[in-house]
Parts: C-alpha cells; structure tokens; sequence
C-alpha cells in the first residue's frame, strides 16, 4: 500500500455540488457497474452487520433457550450456522467484487480525465501558458489528481459503504430498541460535535503546516540550485542559520496539525467506550427493571454490539466528506484549465507540396519537393493554388499583451522573398513580439499581416506554423536521445537526415564526441551539455524541418563567434532563397541581412541595410560604434 | 544505514520512547476493556445486578479515559518525534551539503538534492512516525489479546492457531507483489510529470513544430501504463478486505458453534466455564486480532517502501566531501598571482578525455587575462581551478606562490572572487543581495561597488532603489543588470583575484568598457581573468589566452596574437568586420 500522503492544500472548492456533477458524468458510461457496485456493497454491509447481530440471535435464540430447558439440540442452531455462513460467504464475493469493479472504474475515469485534460491543454493559446505558472499547470497533474484518485478510489466508495451501513445498522437498532436508539442518538451526536470541532482545528493547523513546508521546500529548491554561488561566496555558515529557522518553524507547525490529526483516532475510539458504558447503564436498567418486557437480555447484548460499529461509519463519514471537499478542490482546478478558451483556428488555406511544370502552372503532390504552396479554398468550393514565395507584410499593426499597455504601435514591415530581415532593440522593444504575431502564438488587435496576399489569420494555423521554422532563444530539449531531439523537426527524418542537418548546424563535431555519439540520452532539458551547445541542437532540429520561412530569435546568443559564423554559413545555405526573420542582441549576427529594423518602445524607427544605417548615422550608428546602449 | 538515520532523532529520544510507552497502556486498556464488558453484562445485566452494572460501567468510563489519555499522550510524543525527526534529518542533510565539493554536487545533480531534501524527507518522516506507533501497537495489540483471548477459553482460542497462519500467510504473498507493481507505478508517475513538465516549459517549440499530437500520444502512453499498473496493483488489494472479513466469519462461525456447546457444558456460569458474556468478548477479541494482523502486514509494506528514500538519504549524509581544508592550513594569500604547473584536470575517473591537459602559466599579481575559446573548449574549467572549486588532477596550481590545497578554503575563496557563468540572485533585496560579498559592508561601499559594476544608475533609477525585492532566480531584473549586480557582489569581496566567467555577454559594449575602464583604474592590483566571446571584452588585456579543446594554443597579447595567432585572427575578423568597413 502506498504512503498515505499529504494530500491538496487544504482548499475548498468554490462550487462543489457543480464540480462533482461533473465529475460523476464521466462515470456516466459505467452506470450498469455502479448499480452492481451498490448492491454489491449493500450486500456486503448487510452481511457485516448480520454478523454483528448473529451474537443476538444465538445468544436469545439458541443459547438460552437450551441452557433453561437443558436439552441440547445442536441442530437448529446449526442449520442457523449456516445459513449465516451462506450470508457471510455472499458478504464476502460481494466486498470483493465491489471494490474490484470500483479499481476499474475510477482508474479508467482518471485516465479519461487525465488524457482529456493534456489533449486540452495542448489547444491552450500560448497566451495561457505565458499568464499561468508552470508549476500550478503542473500540480494539475500531480497533487489534483491524486487527491481525485483518493477520492473515486476510496472516499466515495467508502462513504457508500458507510451510508449503507449506517441505515442498515440504524434500521437494525430501532427494531431492537427504539428507546435505546433515542439515547444512543444523543451520545452520538456529541461525539460528532467534539470530532467536528477538532477536525476544524486540525485544518487550520493543516494549512498553516503546508504554508510553512512550502517555504522550506521553496528554500532549499531556491539554495541547491545556487549551490556553487553559495560556495564561491563562502556562504554556507549564513544558509546553514536561515535554513535552520525555517526548519525549526516548519517543525513546530507540523508538530501541532500532526497532533491534532493522530488524537482523532483515540478520541473517536474511547468515546465509543464511554457511550458504551452510558448504553450499558441505561440498558441494563430498562431490562432489570421491566424484567425483559421492553428489553430482552439477547437484545440488550445485539444492540450493545451494534452500537459499537454505528461510531465507526459516522468518524468514517466524516473524514470522508473532508477529503471529498478537498479533492472537488482540485477537480475543479482541473475543470478549470479544461474550460479555458482553445486557441481559435478558422484557417481554411492549407500548406502543400507542389510541383510546378514548365508553363509555371502549380500541382499538388505527396512527397516533399522543396517547393511549397497554399491550397486556398473558395467560398464555392473550388480549390486554387498559390506558390508559397514567403512574402510577408505587416500594415499598421497594433498589439497589447495587457489591454491598455501597448506593445506595438502602427507596425508595418515588409519581407520580399527570400529576404534576410533582422530586428534590433533594447528588451522590451516588442522584437519577439513581431515574431509571436507571425506564428499566431497571438493574434493582432488591429491592422493586417498576410503571408503570399494571404491573411495569416485565413491559414490552418497549424499550416502556418509548419511553414515557419522556429529557433528560440531558450531552448528546449526533450528528454530522449540527440538524435530524437533534432527529429522532432521532421519526424519521419531518416538519421541520414538528421545528421546532416547536425552537420549543417555545426553540431556534428560535438555530437560524435559524447560519450554515445546521436544516441546519448539528453535528460533535464540536456542539463549535461553547454547553452551553446544545445542551441547547436535546436538549429539542427530547425533544419531537419526545411521550412519555406524562418525565424531565429536569439539563436546563437550562446554560441561564440567563431562558431556562429560557421553556422550562419550552413543557414544561409539552406535558407537562400527563403525568407528568414532574425533577432539578436550581437549586431554581428544581424549585419549581412537585407533589411534591419530597429525598434523602440514598440516602433520601427530606423530601417534599411547595414550600410544605410551606419550612414543615417542614427540609432543603429550609435549602437554599432558603442556609444548607445542596449538593455 | 538505519543507525545513522536513527541518531537523527536526537533530542526527541524521549518522545520516541514515550510514544510507545504510552502506547502499551492504551492498547492495555483496549484489551481490557472487551473484558470489563464481559463483567458488566455477565455480572451485571445477566444476573440483573444494577449495582455491578453502575460499578462496572464507571470502570469502564475510568478505563476508557485512561485509554484516551494514554491514546493521545501517543500520539502527541508520536507527532513530536515524527517532526522532530524530520527537523533533524533535514538539518543534519543540508548542513552537510554546504560541505560538498562541485564535484560532490555534479555527482548528485542539483534536482536530485532537492527531491532527497523534500520528498524523501517527508516519506522518511511518515514511516519513521508509523513505525513508532504501529510497531509497537500491533505486536503488542496482537499477543495481548490473544493473551486474553486464551484466558477465557484455551480451547475457543485454538480457532485463532488456524486461522492467523492461513491469514498471515495470504498477507505476506499478496503484500510483496502490490509493493512491486507501486513501485513501477511510482517511476511511471515520474515519467508522466517529466512529460507534462518538458511540455509546458517547451511549449513554443511543441506549437512553433506542430507537436501537439506526439506530444499528446506520448502522454497517452505513459497515462495507460498507469493505469494498468495501477488497476493491476488495485485488484490485488481489494483482496485484502474480503480475505479479512472472510477469516472474521469463519471464526465467529466457529466460535458460535463451539462456544455454544461450552455454554451449555457450564450451565451458563462464569465461575464454571464459558459465559454468554465471555463469548461476546471473544468475538470482540476475533475483530481484534485479525485486524491487527492486516495493519502489521501494513507496517511491514511501508518499511519496505521507505528503504528507498532511506538510502537516498543516506547516500546525502555519508557523501565524502571530496575538498577538505587541510591541517595547518595558511591562513593568508600573500598576492594575487597564479602559477600553472603542469596542471591536468577530468571530471572523472572514467572520462575519455580529459578537460585540461598540460597546462603551464604564469599571471602576475594585478595582471589582466583574457581567455579565448570555443564553446567546450574548458575556459570555464581552467579558471574553476583556482578558487579549488575542484582539485587539479595533475601538476600543481600556486596562488601567491602557495599550491591552493595548502590554503584554508574560505580564506583562499575570500580572496579569489568569482562571477559564475551561470550566476544566480536570490529572492531577498539588492542591498541584501550585494551583502553576500561582504556581510558589513557599508552603504558607502556597495554604493561604490556599483558604481564601478555600472549598476548604480540603473539601480537608482527603481523606485526603491537599493531595497528594490529580488524575485527568486532574479527574474526581475534584465539579463545585463543582472550581471552587473553579480560583478558588483563579488567586487565587495574586495578579492586579490577577480574572475568573470562570460559574465558580461548580456552587457552592452559600452558598458563593457567602462566596467573594464573601472577596473583597470581602481582596483589595479586585483589579478583579472575574464572570460569572454566579444574579442572587444578582452582586446586590451595583458596577457590574451586561446584555448581549444583543454590546451592553451596561444597566449599573448592582442598584438602578438594578431601575428601568430590564426584562430585569433578568424575571431578577430568575424567580429570586427563590419566596423572597419
């Protein structure tokens, strides 16, 4: 069994009874199973409390009788045997079966829940990432759903079981004794109102708890991973004492909430004694002094051992409903993220490949040509074609993240085909912004960008994606082999392929000096290799994708000079003739493009070649000279 | 290993001990009490005896109040040596950390460090808490019930010989096979973050490739191999409960028959044999035992679970650090010079290529050094040496003429500042920040630290100037500012040394300048190694060193260099080209 672990943050949710409707309908498709789950399960409590009540019936029926008359005549009572022992082997198949189809149905109602969640996730706009913490998208997926396996898992079965039995056992008592039940309800009630208050308690000490073992965790995440500066600094001494403060804290709120979680289980446990002994007295002399008319010896003793598993479903209940609320918490976190808006995507006109014939009439083909074009649909269903020439123009284009706060101001830019186009400007200019346009990762708020005369936001947006090769300034590696890593641009790449676009992007070298050449395992993001070297990897990724149009947004700010020129030598081979974006902070990087921009405070302010600007003798003449600064 | 953990609990040795103490008595009045109920309804109500029933219903109440004070006492002395515990184990595993080498934390890797000190911890803390309760409850619980069991009747508790074995023995086939099937079940669960993880942090590549659907079908597939590792580990434990309740029944149908027919053997007398009330207890004994048994089976399974994290944590406290100040060690460096005597490096034994191999050099104090190279081409590796963040594998390495391993480590880092390529801030204020370089610096002297990493001005210009709040990682602050308050730190070290380790890329050429310009005019007798791509960054340099693939190739100064150096020259021109147009 695994380790109970602390589970949610102790939040409620806002609107339970919504979130677990919801939840319940994805449990829809195993109706006929609950409904077999529910019989089972009462049929296993009817057998747990006829075992509570067998003592009874033996005692009254059996026992006594026999010891006042003196005859022992075993067999009624063991044709009463066994017909218990049948209900007990029932109970048993039952209890069995219940929780076997529950495993079934609420993991498969996870993994649906799950799947569907990422499958969703992947339609988010970027928009969504870039505004959520990747941890909280993360706990999604760990702590909420484990709350929730907690809760289909155990919980609801759980409190079924525990409903049941709580009417079968009540029904059972009235029979016995409605008085006695009468007095019982009034113990009972007292020991709820005493676990109730301290379970409130224990909660508020819960959340102060997880509060301050976030802190530790935040620390030591925040100090392990500036580990070397702490020992460049000789720091240790002074971590050491902070680190010990927070501990000492984190030990003191534990201690307390850890308190008052483990007294329940005594509490609920030995009031149960007392209330037997309360039962007791009040029973015992109802029975002496009616002499058995309102209550019998055996019944005093049924109900005496019946009372003792009514406690139990009632703290069971209890902490039940307690988990249930903090997973519908979480449930509804994960609906929350589910909900969210998909990025929209109306694009009709899609990437091809196309073959063009001597009279330059275009043709669709299968396999890859080098050549590209789009296949516009018109309003009447004919189908047209256009060469894919990577002409692309933003007019007048405006643009905010934040409403109010604007980015881009009156943007209008043109790329010829086949052009180099480079961005310069301080942080902030809105350079990565122009690029997050292109792909669609955001939509413009005014003006129009088309691509071919095409408007960009007429294009599948996957098509347009596909058609715009990516190299980011961080970058991103998967864990997998190296050889995965750069196949990921072009995923039915043969490793011929991939190694020629490693050769292209001046990685090769390096790749066949790891300790397993294009099949060593990159993990973390490839924390084993240098920044350079894993840009290296990304461009090689880029370049196994061949695409019409490119755009490098810091690609090399890692790679030292040298080497970044060898692999500009590779990229302009392979993009030549194709329309490529760059940004970068080196202006080495950007000179021999065919048109530079400089932006400032989201406006072009200067453009032309490298040749035109120095002589302009402006923004980019004071940047290039040193004398401006760029931040 | 388990010795080690346990000094760990310390000065809640007492806690520990009262735990289980405490513990003994409650579980001797639990079993107490069935019998006390036995009285009460033997004496008592059977024999209509109102006086017994009042007397042995007030023991019962003064026993099940000593059984929830001793209940809760458990638990109290349990959560305060469970926390204790963990306090503990972290402390003694952190302290120990700050004594690790760079080597020491290459080996573990720095997520691993954390999920030791955070997750493993907590599972640590959860068994170790468990097991100061359960471990003893259940045995104790066990034997003494069956204790009193056989006190009423020897010949009723012959059923229990049959049926502990047959149960116990299903426990322990079933109880092994779940804990494999969990820990696969783990493992998958960190493939599945990692998955999800990789995914949001890359998610501009996934969209910008088109990637959605092979990221969703690798998903996919690490979400159905939890689910059938899980549903398989599932159906064995819903096993568990109906095994249970089946060995309950059997033995209350056997104690029914047999204790029936000893009721009528005794007339139904306590004093002559078996009572109805005696048999009552017994099958409260029967739930008991049985239930006992099943959360020993669970003790056992979480022992086994928690012998991975207990040796994860051990692994982190019996870690040899691998740099150690010696005895006798010299307590002051005399001047910022630096020798390389054939000095060789790898980072580790089994490495086919070493980092460094053969390097010979001299840089006098207050000597400004430029290192060239490529990307791998060890520079960061070369000037790692001489603040001993690792130890020369080969030849020797002098500071002030004294080989580094004969220096106290603090006094030999003291004086060699170092700006870490990959430099890290710390959520906390600027001032605060900066204060790591020297802890009594005054406000005069971070103010001119500042002004001579350029990040005065800029850090006037927030509205709360030097008190401004560092976020965690420094996420707030830009890429060049950020470098400028990393150089800033380490100046107020006031150091003989000064490396900076690409540290000034994100910084533009004209600041570059004039923090050079800095240098050279107010700390001129502070030995300077820079590492740098920009050729401008390192062009006026004293002494400019080429370096590929772990060998210094050239070393010179610009001009030398540009007459002997091809490399030299190729980045030379790559970068200058334009300018001289």
């Amino acid at each position: 069994m695994p380790p109970a672990r602390m589970r949610g943050d102790g939040r409620k949710a806002k609107d339970p009874k919504k979130t677990l409707l919801r939840l319940l309908s994805y449990m829809k498709k195993h109706i006929p199973v609950l409904c077999l789950v529910l019989v089972c399960i009462f049929m296993a409590t009817y057998a747990q409390t006829t075992g509570s009540a067998a003592l009874g019936v033996l005692v009254d029926d059996f026992i006594l009788p026999m010891v006042a008359t003196g005859e022992a005549d075993y067999g009624p009572l063991a044709a009463y045997l066994v017909r218990i022992a049948c209900i007990f082997g029932a109970g048993i198949v039952c209890a069995w079966l219940y929780n076997f189809l529950m495993v079934g149905v609420s993991q498969s109602t996870q993994r649906r829940i799950r799947n569907e969640l990422f499958t969703k996730m992947q339609k988010l706009p970027l928009r969504y990432f870039d505004s959520n913490k990747a941890g909280n998208i993360m706990s999604r997926y760990t702590s909420d759903i484990d709350t929730l396996n907690q809760m289909l898992g155990q919980s609801i079965p759980q409190c079924a079981s525990s409903i049941i039995t709580l009417v079968v056992v009540l029904v059972r008592l009235i029979i016995t004794s409605p008085i006695l039940t009468c007095v019982m309800i009034i113990t009972v009630t007292s020991v709820v109102f005493v676990t109730k208050t301290l379970a409130g308690r224990s909660m508020k000490y819960f959340i102060g708890q997880q509060k301050s073992l976030g802190a530790v965790n935040g620390y030591i995440e925040e100090m392990i991973n500036g580990q070397k500066v702490v020992k460049v600094f000789n720091h240790e001494e002074k971590c050491k004492v902070q680190f010990d403060e927070l501990n000492q804290k984190l030990c003191e709120n534990a201690y307390t909430a850890g308190k008052y979680s483990n007294i329940m289980g005594p509490i609920n446990n030995n009031l149960g004694y007392v209330q037997y002994a309360v039962l007791a007295i009040v029973g015992g002399t109802l029975a002496v002094t009616s002499g058995g008319e309102i209550l019998t010896l055996g019944n005093l003793m049924t109900f005496m051992l019946l009372s003792r598993t009514f406690n139990m479903p009632i703290s069971q209940i209890s902490n039940q409903i307690n988990a249930i609320v903090m997973a519908l918490a979480g449930a509804e976190r994960i609906f929350d993220l589910m909900d969210q808006q998909p990025e929209e995507d109306d694009g009709k006109v899609t990437l091809v490949n196309i073959e063009k014939d001597e009279n330059g009439a275009i043709s669709e083909v299968e396999h890859h040509t080098g050549h590209w074009g789009w296949r516009l649909q018109g309003d009447d269903g004919s189908i047209s074609y256009r060469e894919l020439k990577g002409d692309i123009t933003l007019k007048n284009v405006d643009f905010s993240y934040v409403p109010n706060k604007t980015v881009l101001n009156d943007v209008s830019l043109w790329a010829h085909p086949g052009q180099k186009i480079a961005f310069v400007g301080a942080t902030g200019a809105g350079k990565t912004t122009i690029t997050n346009l292109l792909n669609r990762f955001y939509d413009i708020e005014k003006g129009s960008i088309t691509y071919d005369g095409i408007e960009i936001k007429d294009i599948c947006k996957s098509d347009l994606r596909q058609s715009l090769g990516m190299v980011l300034q961080e970058t991103h590696l998967f864990t997998g082999t190296v050889m995965d890593n750069i196949r990921y641009g072009k995923l039915d790449a043969s490793d011929e392929e991939c190694i020629e676009a490693a050769k292209l992007a001046n990685a090769h070298d390096f790749i066949t000096r790891l300790p397993e050449g294009y099949d060593t395992m990159l993990t973390g993001n490839g924390a084993s290799l240098s920044q350079g070297q894993r840009q290296l990897i990304a461009i090689a990724r880029a370049a196994v994708a061949d695409p019409p149009a490119m755009i490098l947004d810091e690609a090399t700010s890692s790679i030292d000079t040298r080497t970044e020129a060898l692999v500009q030598k590779g990229m302009d081979a392979l993009m030549h003739g194709r329309t490529t974006f760059v940004i970068a902070h080196r202006l080495s990087t950007v000179r021999n493009a065919d048109c530079i921009m400089v932006l400032s405070d989201g406006r072009i302010i200067e453009r032309g070649n490298h040749n035109e600007l120095i002589e302009q003798k402006g923004t980019y003449y004071k940047l290039y000279t040193g004398a401006f600064e760029l931040e | 290993m388990i010795k080690r953990l346990a000094r760990c609990v310390r000065e809640y040795k007492w806690a520990a001990i009262l735990s289980p103490l405490t513990m003994i008595g409650e579980v001797s009045m639990e079993v107490t009490i069935p019998l006390i109920m036995a009285d009460l309804y033997d004496y008592g109500i059977v024999l209509q005896d109102m006086k017994m029933v009042v007397t042995k219903s007030i023991l019962l109440v003064i026993c099940a109040i000593a059984s929830l004070s001793f209940g809760c006492a458990s638990a109290v002395f349990a959560s305060k040596a469970g926390t204790g515990f963990a306090k503990n184990l972290r402390h003694d595993m952190y302290h120990h950390i700050q004594s690790y080498s760079f080597s020491n934390i290459d080996k573990f890797s720095t997520p691993s460090i954390v999920t030791r000190l955070t997750s493993d911890v907590a599972r640590l803390q959860m068994a170790f808490q468990m097991t100061i309760r359960m471990f003893v409850r259940t045995p104790m619980m066990l034997i003494l019930s069956l204790i009193m069991a056989m006190r009423i009747s020897v010949r009723l508790s012959m059923v229990y010989c049959v049926v502990i074995p047959i149960l116990a023995t299903l426990l322990i086939i079933l109880g092994p096979q779940v804990f494999k099937i969990f820990d696969r079940v783990f493992k998958t669960y960190d493939k599945l973050n990692r998955v999800v993880q990789e995914n949001v942090h890359g998610v501009r590549v996934v969209k910008a490739f088109v990637r959605e659907e092979k990221e969703t079908e690798k998903f996919t597939d690490v979400s159905a191999s939890i689910y059938k590792d899980f549903t398989k580990a599932e159906k064995i434990l819903a096993l568990n409960n109906p095994i249970m309740q089946g060995c309950v029944y059997v033995c209350m149908i056997a104690i029914s028959w047999f204790g029936a027919h000893m009721v009528m053997a005794s007339g139904n007398n306590p004093e002559l044999g078996l009572s109805t009330g005696q048999l009552s207890s017994m099958f409260t004994y029967t739930t008991q035992i049985l239930t006992t048994l099943m959360g020993l089976s669970m003790v056992f399974v979480m022992l086994i679970m928690s012998r991975a994290p207990m040796r994860r944590c051990y692994e982190i406290l019996t870690e040899e650090p691998d740099l150690l100040s010696p005895e006798n060690a010299v307590q002051e460096v005399p001047d910022g010079s630096i020798t390389f005597e054939n000095v060789g490096f790898s980072y580790s034994k089994n490495a086919k290529r070493p980092a460094l191999t053969d390097v010979n050099l001299h840089i006098p104090a207050g000597a400004t050094v430029g290192i060239l190279g490529s990307t791998g081409s060890s520079k960061s590796t070369l000037v790692q040496l001489i603040p001993r963040l690792y130890d020369v594998t080969d030849g020797t390495l002098k500071v002030g003429g004294i080989d580094v391993r004969e220096y106290d480590l603090n006094v030999l880092r003291d004086n060699v500042a170092m700006v870490l390529q990959k430099n890290e801030l710390f959520s906390g204020t600027i001032r605060e920040n900066l204060r790591w370089g020297n802890e009594h610096a005054t406000d005069e002297e971070i103010i001119h630290a500042c002004t001579l990493a350029c990040a005065d001005e800029f850090v006037r210009s927030f509205p709360d100037g030097y008190d401004t709040h560092i976020e965690q990682g420094g996420t707030n602050v830009s890429g060049g500012q950020k470098q400028r308050l990393c150089i800033a730190r380490a100046l107020l070290k006031k150091p003989k040394i000064l490396i900076l380790d690409d540290s000034t890329s994100a910084v533009d050429t004209r600041t570059d300048s004039l923090i050079r310009k800095a240098f050279r005019e107010e700390i001129p007798g502070t030995t300077k190694l820079i590492i740098a791509q920009r050729i401008s960054s390192v062009q006026e340099a004293d002494i400019i060193l080429i370096m590929d693939d772990g060998r210094i190739v050239a070393s010179g100064n610009h001009d030398e260099l540009m007459k002997t150096s091809t490399i030299y020259q190729e980045v030379y021109y790559s970068q200058q080209k334009g300018v001289e147009q």
